[in-house]
């Protein structure tokens, strides 16, 4: 039994990313036109999107090297934009650190923000789940998109035709956004949560090395956890 | 770009490593060692904390407009977060927020 039950989680991680794939295969064209536009060979370019799989840290490296900037800032401008998956990793860690260790190795380099949102989300409305059926669904919603995001950087490298700004194709990750965590602000205090975050993060727009996000984000979970723990 | 190839192998593979080991630190190093009820408490507002201030700063001050406020992205971040709230459909709400965007920077030219 707990082979089929595993194998229909897996298809149902697949079924709840399919709709992603429209917003990752822009974005990864997108990563490999500039990339090659900023003078990276194929190979590097490649390299890129196999080693770091973060599409937001990707572009921010990208811009720093096109201002020449020292290396040390590149790589803390780019770590930095990916500071929030180490919260990433600790909310999945209630669900998925009882697997094997080379699953949790293989479900961290896959930690995207797609599969963490969509995963994190199903793991709160079902949490009674097995951990073997968290993983399969977990990796269900990996298998559509990093594929494609490795594919597409490609494909963008190779056409190496840039995608006219006014297509607005920036808008189409913070829409993506948006239209997932909405659905997933259940309660008053995800909904208090968010609207701290909203308003801290532009209040400390300007911090450098978008800790200003960090910040907000650690007191926006400190106000949702502080408003449940007083409305139960 | 000035750097030698080297240093962009670097910058690549480092980053690499460095974003793994941002990604596995809790999975990894606290694994299933039991987390304290208050601490679980916090992360369950991981996404609701992060994601909406991630994109506040996008949706008011877009790049691609040198940061001045665009009625089309505005509109279709404002349709975006009204059909999700409505029909808790992320599909739905992202072909909303697109539509919007087309249509609005369709009409204004």
């Amino acid at each position: 039994m707990r082979s089929t039950t595993t194998k229909s989680a897996y298809f149902q991680g697949i079924k709840a990313a399919l709709p992603f794939i429209v917003v990752v295969t822009p974005f990864a064209m997108l990563f490999g036109v500039v990339a090659t536009e900023a003078g990276l060979p194929l190979t590097q370019v490649m390299a890129f999107s196999a080693l770091v799989v973060a599409g937001a840290s990707q572009f921010t490296a990208l811009q720093f090297m096109s201002e020449n900037a020292p290396v040390i800032v590149v790589l803390a401008s780019a770590l930095a934009v990916n500071l929030r998956m180490a919260m990433y990793s600790a909310s999945l860690t209630p669900h998925l650190g009882k697997a094997p260790g080379w699953q949790r190795v293989l479900a961290a380099y896959f930690n995207v923000d797609q599969a963490f949102l969509l995963s994190h989300t199903e793991f709160e409305r079902a949490p009674e789940a097995s951990v073997p059926e968290k993983m399969a669904y977990y990796f269900g919603t990996v298998t559509p998109i990093v594929p494609l995001w490795y594919l597409f950087t490609f494909v963008g490298a190779v056409i190496g035709e840039a995608i006219p700004a006014e297509y607005g194709l920036d808008f189409i990750v913070p829409i993506t956004f948006l239209a997932m965590i909405v659905p997933a602000l259940r309660t008053l205090a995800h909904v208090v949560a968010a609207l701290t975050s909203i308003l801290l993060a532009l209040l400390l727009v300007s911090v450098p090395f978008n800790l200003g996000l960090l910040i907000a984000a650690v007191a926006a979970m400190m106000v949702g956890a502080e408003v449940e723990r007083r409305m139960s | 770009m000035s750097y030698s190839n080297l240093e962009i192998w670097g910058i690549i593979v480092a980053l690499g490593i460095g974003t793994f080991l941002i990604r596995y630190s809790f999975l990894g190093l606290v694994g299933d060692r039991e987390i304290p009820a208050w601490l679980l408490r916090h992360l369950r507002y991981t996404p609701a904390a992060i994601l909406p201030g991630l994109v506040a700063p996008l949706v008011l001050w877009p790049e691609a407009t040198g940061g001045v406020p665009d009625p089309s992205r505005l509109a279709a971040a404002f349709a975006t977060v009204a059909v999700a709230y409505m029909t808790k459909g992320t599909v739905r709400a992202i072909a909303a927020g697109a539509l919007t965007l087309y249509g609005m920077q369709y009409l204004l030219g």
